[in-house]
């Protein structure tokens, strides 16, 4: 008779940090804009919920994402609650001096581990794309402001298809010695399974720390949590994830978005784990949102909590 | 999961539900050497048996009913994917589950592929009897690790349970018709809470040893986590073979996944079973009870 392996949950770390992406991620993949109060109060209460991490918005064109359009707004209009950090992306020099000009005090920057999809989202080369981020982090480093690096594609291309370790490794390796002092490994259209996860993972913490890797997972095909544990499982401690599952996926009409914090913070719970956050106060936050988005909360904990 | 009434109203707060579940410390297995860590990682068994439990347990927790047509279409078109186990109907009284009302028009009406199996549910002889009139070549019965729920859903202890179910067994061990044994509120109980992984071997034992071929234990509302299916299986592993063993866990909590791959992690042999509701819509007892 085998007897269970007592290893087989290999060395989980006994805390995370969660990097809230909703009022950014979330936020910039729902088809209804919402209003800058809405969006600053849900920040807000997400501070109340204390969660450590939360990324406020993106210093983007609103041409191109007209959620993001009142970014100056917002990172104004939130209350800084101490020890929790405030990034917003910065896809360029100028969205970078705007986002220094309202008040940020962390940036994060994005690339990603293909090539068509770095051509199709910002228009240049991979290649490209670092001179570009070596500008901001070079800007940054000189006004003392911390920057966090993702890459997208890491578990497969939209437009790719299989995408390799190798090439995660590469453009991790990169924005981690250019300076950011956080990777996200981002799989962006939810299609990795633990396996490929942990092939992935294997590859980059062999030439990065892995204190500074952090995952970000989609769960277009319901593989997020199950992809998170694997990522815990090989010792990374810092996940990303978005407040009642918010955003959709812009390549699978009607599929889901990211992990929803919720689900994520019950598993880490029931683990032992310690997060910091308050999960009521977080199921207030995403009961808020979701009323103001009129949607239902893609949160299966969400969903499953009594009313009574 | 097995014949659960269809409006739980006794159900505990979300509240007290958090208090059990969040397990203080523990949890963390000390460290791997590399070697085992790599070997352990890739530890997954090669092949996994999914139990297909949609045209049953999915069905069954639907508000629609399902004409009969409509089951018989859906079981044939789930044959024809390659799913080697498809749970068809119960054999219980339409009183209690009207979705199962047509259990021997469905059972007669189904195409059975060769290769595939069509296990029914059997709560009792007097279904017994009927299912395999009706052609059924395989049975399940139903436990729980919970007095209460047990009391709840089949009006019994489980020690009574376990005579009805040894009727049961013996007469289907006499015509040679395997039974499969399920063992519901594995992770916690609607009515009692915490249920001690003890308490789910003592069960699940049960019902081994009366000739059971395999167990498959629920988290019939989904509040389980990896931690204690990990301890759950650690316990129950130690007295029955994990090639015996199943896992049927919902996705209430959006755990489900997850606690199936901490599953298949826990030292499982060449082979494993994972219950599979084809169509997640119903979702799991609490879901649909709570209606929130």
């Amino acid at each position: 008779m085998k007897m269970v392996s007592t290893s087989s949950m290999g060395t989980l770390p006994k805390q995370v940090k969660i990097v809230e992406v909703g009022p950014r991620d979330g936020l910039q993949n729902e088809k209804n804009i919402v209003p800058t109060a809405v969006k600053i109060k849900l920040i807000d209460m997400l501070s109340e919920a204390g969660l450590p991490v939360i990324e406020a918005t993106s210093f983007v064109s609103p041409k191109w994402v007209p959620q993001m359009a009142d970014h100056t707004e917002v990172l104004k209009g939130i209350q800084k609650f101490p020890g929790i950090n405030y990034p917003v992306l910065t896809p360029n020099f100028k969205g970078f001096e705007a986002a220094v000009a309202a008040g940020a005090k962390e940036v994060a920057i994005f690339g990603a581990a293909s090539e068509l999809f770095t051509r199709k989202n910002v228009n240049c080369s991979i290649e490209e794309s670092f001179q570009r981020f070596d500008v901001i982090l070079k800007a940054a480093r000189a006004a003392g402001i911390a920057v966090r690096g993702y890459v997208s594609c890491v578990l497969g291309c939209p437009y790719e298809g299989k995408i390799s370790p190798a090439k995660v490794v590469e453009v991790t390796k990169k924005l981690y010695s250019m300076g950011c002092y956080e990777i996200s490994l981002g799989d962006t259209i939810g299609v990795g399974t633990p396996g490929v996860m942990k092939d992935m993972l294997s590859a980059v913490m062999h030439e990065v720390p892995l204190a500074a890797l952090a995952v970000h997972c989609h769960d277009t095909y319901g593989q997020a949590l199950a992809n998170t544990l694997m990522a815990l499982q090989m010792g990374v401690s810092v996940v990303d994830s978005s407040v009642a599952g918010l955003g959709g996926c812009p390549y699978a009409q009607g599929a889901s978005g990211n992990l929803a914090t919720e689900d994520l913070i019950y598993m880490l719970a029931g683990l032992g784990i310690h997060t910091g956050v308050n999960l009521q106060k977080l199921l207030e936050a995403g009961n808020f949102i979701c009323q103001a988005l009129n949607r239902k909360s893609s949160s299966k904990v969400a969903q499953a909590t009594c009313k009574l | 999961m097995g014949n659960v009434p269809s409006a739980v109203k006794h159900c505990l707060s979300y509240q007290q539900l958090l208090r059990e579940h969040l397990w203080i410390g523990d949890s963390v297995a000390g460290t791997l050497d590399p070697a085992q860590e790599s070997s352990q990682l890739s530890g997954l068994p090669e092949y996994v048996k999914i139990v297909e439990v949609g045209p049953r347990d999915g069905l069954q927790n639907e508000k629609v009913i399902v004409p009969t047509d409509i089951k018989i279409e859906f079981i044939n078109q789930l044959s024809q994917t390659g799913l080697s186990v498809i749970e068809v109907t119960s054999f219980v009284s339409s009183r209690w589950v009207p979705q199962m009302a047509d259990h021997s028009e469905v059972m007669r009406g189904i195409h059975q592929y060769p290769g595939v199996r069509y296990p029914v549910l059997t709560p009792n002889l007097q279904g017994f009897h009927r299912a395999v009139a009706a052609g059924a070549t395989e049975i399940s019965v139903f436990g729980a690790a919970s007095e209460s729920f047990s009391k709840k859903n089949i009006n019994c202890s489980i020690e009574e349970s376990m005579g009805k179910f040894e009727e049961v067994v013996k007469s289907a061990k006499h015509m040679n018709i395997p039974v499969r044994g399920y063992v519901s509120c594995a992770l916690g109980c609607p009515y009692e809470g915490s249920i001690t992984p003890q308490k789910v071997t003592e069960v699940s034992k049960r019902l081994y040893g009366m000739g059971c071929y395999e167990i498959s234990l629920g988290d019939t509302i989904g509040v389980g986590t990896p931690g204690s299916m990990k301890r759950m299986l650690e316990s129950v592993m130690k007295e029955i073979p994990s090639g015996a063993l199943a896992v049927h866990c919902h996705d209430t909590y959006g755990q489900a996944l997850a606690n199936i791959l901490m599953a298949l992690q826990a030292d499982t042999p060449f082979r494993s079973s994972v219950d599979h509701p084809c169509d997640r819509v119903s979702e799991s007892v609490a879901g649909a009870a709570h209606g929130c």
